[in-house]
């Protein structure tokens, strides 16, 4: 079993495979290899699980190369401890359970083998996120949950609403991939190697300079505050409630938002190191889970009250995880890390069970609006009993598996006052909103008869999945009973193995709390003895505040978006502009100094050329008075040259004079003949 | 080596315009199917070659299938002088490859169809011959001849504002080879004897030219290849030309051409001016961070698919020039190899599928469109595929290809590479931004059925081109691995050869 464990990916990424090429016009088939495949790998990764208890949690590393060069070795590998055994169970059975709902959910649907295809891809990623024996792969399989996020939210694309939440989805987790892989190029760079094990190694040789590990713990906590939808990335959380509910159930509930915590868990070495880390991420899981949780008390659509409740439980995993880090680099021992996985673990069931449920709710009234429901609990028996169950166990209730996994948080508090109050008042405000939620929609009188009038119980193939998950809502938690012998804490830990007193007090507070949250919802939204719309008239200003989510989805819009989109316009406008203008600018300018050049070239190369040959026109109109053709005229000037060489001979000054004689003779005859010819060429006109 | 398979790779597409020029121009299948075969023979051997160069060859860095070098022009000791090594043959197996898928491509063409193919297959001969020349001259005469076919693809069968752009093209790329025609002078009056041998050059030119000589002949060549990158700021004639081009020659342009320039600093201006690769490494990845961050923010900008297109090579020859400053790391400058090789991939895929929904609509202004993945899901599932694929998502090639730059450029060791690569991360996220925002305002919503409704599928022949981009991109995604091994000797010699 252990052997072959690498194949579990495999069988969903088939699955894919299959009803993408061959059997998506049919839509039954495609929906029962994608169900067979996921099975099989529940059965291969229940295996596992069993060899991995049998063997006391020795892991097991297989590798194979990708990319081998001098400075950096990428490779592909799987890495199976007991950490990968529970979530391998925990992700093949949630998929199960969701896929067998989806087949009653999605009746009807016109892509409903697209649909499944989808949800085997989603499965492949998430498992290969979760085997992953190094930080370059889980980089890989962590985009690819976010693909198969992104296209399951959008699934129903026709609706603006669901497109856009897939986008923003998307987006949001690259804000915090980009932190996660400069987080990894640290690593990379300062250990040479991004292998979990040989990175720990690293670290724990001290290889690594603290002030490097704390920044690249903090990068790479931000892929985890991505993807486990933290403060400040937790906008696309709600939003991505626009998918289909069962996708809502198996991704942003059970599995992929927790994908962030593993990575914590597993990079755990990391965090530790680092006690400004780890406090980094113990305040950003606080502050998390309390905003949500606040947040949650006012909404109004079942799936976002749910949807923030997922948020605020996922902060108080990373806060327990963070608080651990912070007691292991001051080398103290604390239970976070055991609470943080633990919770991890029995979250995945009641949180998919709540979705599957309100799926199932939805499905029967054709609403999210908790005030159009009401009095379901004569409809629908088995939702109702497996929502109060899921409800119970969230809130915290003996002995639900909630219970155990939330006091062992608490117990994670213990040395960090502030955190043990904030946790106690958001266990009392989870008990709340969820039982809120619960009367509102179960109990009580119908609100709107046409839906109620509407509403019956879901089909089998979707109330079994209830069934089944409930049962392990209810007994998910009781391995890790703290009486027992060789539970949870002394299989899944980080480190040395130690032992844990439980805390009968923290039990009891967490119990009184949880109680109380539950009263007090049961005071205002089942008995009405406390209205509700006189507590939100009475903090009006507050519930504005939370019922729009503290504004930040408004925030970022005018923030971030805005001035980016405006930015991006600008410097478009920059491009065409002033670089391409430039370059423009250029060929003008060649165009108008070759427009200069062409002057230069008329009047002063081509004026050159031909004043030449005006020059050479003026002589031959002087010179040709000398070819008159008249012997009398040659005569004379041989005559007047004999006596001008003869002038010279005697007197050289005499020869200017007559010189200058014969020149004014010769002007004088030559005007008068020109006047002449002048004549003769009239009379030779008249004759023409 | 006996059968020259170079001189085949060049001069078969040469032959095959001759032979075309030969037919009747009303005869349009034979002209097409001629000009198919003339780039199909071509292709397979560029596989062959591949596959023989992968299993023979890729431990040595040397030159192979070495031709000549035959006597040219014997005064200027010139040479006909062919050879491919572990960067220029993936280089021809990607020109191989798009010519002939262009050529197919280009099967719509009814106007003049004949200078078409002929121009076509003279741009084919032009790039086999750059990626394979040793020697300056013949380099320098295969990256001009280029110009001639492409400046005509682009001006004659180009859109509205063809003249311009492709003037631009011509212009701006000639004005950049004249400062390498320049450079080129420079190395060879200074060696002795006289050589215009790459290689030689190479091994000689860091001992034989002083420092400033270096540095100059150096941003010489530069300008040349940065303009062919193109290169921030050198990079407005791109948008233009890739818009007034064709389909095809859009493929081309940006999946062979550009990659000529990082080319050419690979081959020569980066192994044979090491001391000036030093001295400008910052600048350089500068340049590439800018372009990354630059082209990715204008792409958000654009209301146009296929400029949308456009800008993002400029963003993706960014991350090329990036791993290129980062000279010391192997993975960087194999990161640079894998995302020419990618982006010719993806970048061609996404061209040829915005001309396939240009032909239909004879539109591309994205806000036109909208749902169109109810009314056309192969195509849509195609074109999610390469926008995928050209945000980096892993399992395609885009993704392999940025992370080995990313890392490569984070740890080559240089100064201020860590930070410079830490902010060119983002381009990262707002790749996927402005890809998904176009994904979205064209493949989902609701949709027009009114004004859409006559859209029909893509079909059997557009297939036909797509697929093997497809293929590709995400075989090299899963298995980097074997390309990556084929160039490591090489660039691990190129890596040697700038440490010097």
């Amino acid at each position: 079993m252990l052997e072959t464990s690498y194949l579990i990916p495999f069988y969903p990424l088939l699955a894919f495979a299959v009803i993408i090429f061959f059997t998506r016009w049919n839509e039954k088939v495609s929906t029962y290899i994608s169900i067979a495949a996921v099975l099989i790998g529940l059965l291969h990764s229940i295996g596992v699980l069993i060899a991995m208890i049998a063997r006391h949690g020795t892991p097991l590393e297989m590798i194979a190369p990708f990319v081998v060069h001098p400075q950096l070795k990428l490779e592909v590998g799987v890495w199976i401890d007991p950490l990968t055994a529970v979530m391998l169970v925990v992700v093949t059975f949630v998929s199960s359970c969701v896929q067998i709902y989806s087949i009653g959910y999605m009746h009807g649907d016109p892509r409903v083998s697209r649909f499944f295809s989808y949800l085997s891809l989603f499965t492949f990623s998430m498992l290969g996120l979760v085997v992953a024996n190094n930080f370059f792969m889980i980089f890989i399989f962590w985009e690819l949950v976010g693909l198969t996020s992104y296209l399951l939210i959008g699934f129903w694309f026709e609706k603006k609403s669901a497109s856009d939440a897939g986008k923003k989805a998307f987006i949001t987790n690259r804000v915090g991939d980009f932190g996660f892989l400069i987080g990894i190029m640290l690593l990379a760079f300062y250990a040479g190697t991004v292998n979990y094990q040989e990175v720990f190694a690293k670290i724990n040789e001290g290889a690594i300079p603290s002030g490097i590990l704390s920044v690249a713990a903090v990068c790479l906590f931000c892929g985890a505050v991505g993807k486990s939808a933290q403060f400040p990335l937790h906008v696309w959380l709600p939003d991505a409630m626009e998918g289909p509910t069962p996708v809502s159930a198996l991704i942003h509930a059970a599995t992929m938002v927790a994908a962030g915590v593993y990575m914590v868990a597993r990079g755990m070495t990391v965090f530790s190191a680092s006690a400004e880390a780890s406090m980094v991420i113990a305040i950003i899981g606080i502050i998390t889970s309390l905003m949500a949780a606040t947040i949650a008390l006012v909404q109004n659509d079942i799936k976002r009250v749910l949807a923030y409740s997922t948020c605020s439980q996922l902060g108080y995993m990373v806060m327990a995880l963070g608080l651990y880090g912070v007691d292991y680099a001051h080398h103290h021992h604390s239970v976070g890390y055991y609470a943080g996985t633990f919770h991890l673990m029995t979250h995945a069931f009641f949180k998919a069970l709540l979705f599957l449920g309100a799926g199932s709710v939805i499905h029967a009234v054709h609403t999210n609006d908790i005030w159009e429901m009401g009095g379901l609990k004569g409809k629908m028996r088995v939702t109702t009993v497996t929502f109060f169950i899921a409800s119970l166990s969230i809130a915290g209730i003996f002995p639900l598996s909630g219970f155990w996994s939330k006091d062992e948080i608490i117990a994670a508090t213990v040395g960090h006052p502030v955190f043990m109050v904030l946790a106690l008042l958001i266990a009392f405000m989870t008990a709340f909103y969820m039982f809120r939620l619960c009367f509102l929609t179960f109990t009580g009188e119908p609100r709107n008869q046409d839906k109620y009038h509407h509403a019956h119980e879901s089909p089998k193939t979707m109330t079994y999945p209830l069934i089944a998950l409930a049962f392990l809502s209810i007994t998910a938690g009781w391995v890790g009973i703290p009486w027992f012998e060789n539970g949870f804490s002394h299989f899944v830990y980080h480190g040395e193995l130690h032992e844990h007193h439980p805390s009968l007090l923290i039990m009891f507070a967490s119990t009184v709390v949880a109680l109380s949250g539950i009263y007090l919802a049961y005071l205002v939204y089942h008995k009405k003895a406390i209205s509700a719309d006189a507590l939100r008239m009475r903090f009006l200003p507050l519930h504005t505040v939370l019922y729009n989510k503290y504004y930040i989805d408004e925030i970022y819009e005018y923030l971030i978006i805005q001035p980016t989109m405006a930015f991006a316009r600008g410097l478009w406008w920059f491009d065409a502009h002033i670089i391409d203008g430039l370059v423009n600018f250029t060929g003008w300018l060649t165009v108008k100094w070759s427009d200069l050049k062409q002057l230069f070239d008329v009047y002063i190369v081509d004026g050159a050329v031909n004043g030449v040959g005006r020059l050479f026109m003026v002589l031959s109109w002087i010179f040709r008075y000398f070819q008159t053709g008249r012997v009398q005229f040659y005569a004379l000037v041989v005559v007047a040259s004999a006596v001008g060489v003869v002038i010279f001979k005697v007197t050289p000054e005499g020869f200017y004079y007559y010189l200058g004689g014969v020149l004014v003779i010769a002007f004088v005859s030559l005007f008068l003949r020109q006047n002449r010819s002048e004549e003769v060429d009239l009379t030779r006109q008249s004759e023409g | 080596m006996n059968f020259p398979i170079l001189s085949y790779l060049i001069f078969l597409p040469l032959a095959g315009a001759a032979v075309v020029m030969f037919l009747p121009k009303e005869r349009f299948n034979a002209i097409r199917y001629t000009s198919a075969i003339f780039s199909f023979i071509p292709m397979i051997l560029s596989f062959w070659l591949t596959w023989d160069y992968f299993f023979n060859f890729s431990s040595s860095a040397a030159m192979q299938y070495v031709e000549g070098p035959l006597n040219w022009i014997a005064p200027l000791h010139v040479f006909y002088y062919l050879g491919a090594d572990g960067i220029s043959v993936p280089m021809l197996f990607l020109t191989g490859l798009l010519s002939f898928l262009s050529i197919v491509a280009s099967f719509n063409i009814v106007n003049r169809v004949k200078e078409y193919f002929v121009f076509f297959l003279l741009l084919e001969t032009g790039m086999m011959g750059v990626f394979c020349a040793l020697d300056f001259f013949l380099f320098y005469v295969f990256w001009e001849i280029m110009l001639v076919p492409m400046y005509f693809l682009i001006g004659v069968w180009g859109g509205p504002r063809k003249e311009y752009a492709a003037i631009k093209f011509f212009l701006y790329t000639l004005f950049g080879s004249i400062f390498m025609l320049v450079a080129i002078l420079i190395l060879y009056f200074s060696s002795e004897p006289r050589t215009m041998n790459i290689l030689t050059l190479v091994q000689t030119a860091p001992t034989m030219l002083s420092h400033s000589m270096q540095l100059m002949c150096f941003a010489f060549f530069f300008i040349a290849f940065a303009i062919k990158v193109p290169v921030w700021p050198f990079h407005t004639w791109l948008p233009d030309a890739h818009v007034e081009a064709p389909t095809a020659v859009s493929v081309i342009l940006a999946g062979v051409l550009l990659k000529m320039g990082t080319y050419g600093m690979l081959r020569v201006s980066w192994p044979m001016f090491p001391e000036a690769v030093r001295y400008f490494s910052i600048p350089i990845a500068l340049l590439g961070l800018i372009a990354i961050i630059y082209g990715a923010l204008v792409s958000m900008a654009q209301k146009d698919l296929k400029k949308l297109v456009a800008y993002s090579s400029v963003s993706h020859m960014g991350y090329c020039m990036l791993s290129l400053g980062a000279f010391t790391s192997v993975t960087a400058i194999t990161g640079c190899m894998f995302q020419m090789i990618s982006h010719g991939l993806i970048t061609g895929a996404l061209f040829l599928l915005v001309g396939v929904l240009y032909d239909r609509a004879h539109t591309r202004e994205i806000a036109a469109f909208g749902g169109l993945g109810a009314k056309l899901p192969v195509y849509t599932g195609l074109m999610v595929l390469f926008s995928m694929a050209s945000l980096g998502l892993p399992g395609m090639s885009g993704f392999v290809a940025e992370f080995m730059v990313f890392v490569g450029s984070f740890i080559s060791g240089i100064p201020y590479f860590k930070v410079i690569t830490a902010i060119a991360v983002l381009g990262v996220v707002l790749t996927a931004a402005y890809m998904l925002r176009m994904v979205q305002r064209v493949f989902l919503g609701e949709f027009n059925v009114q004004r859409w409704s006559a859209l029909t599928e893509i079909n059997a022949r557009e297939l036909l081109t797509v697929t093997p981009l497809a293929v590709l991109t995400l075989a090299i995604g899963f298995f980097p691995g074997p390309l990556s091994d084929m160039m490591q000797a090489t660039i691990e010699n190129l890596v040697q050869l700038m440490a010097r």
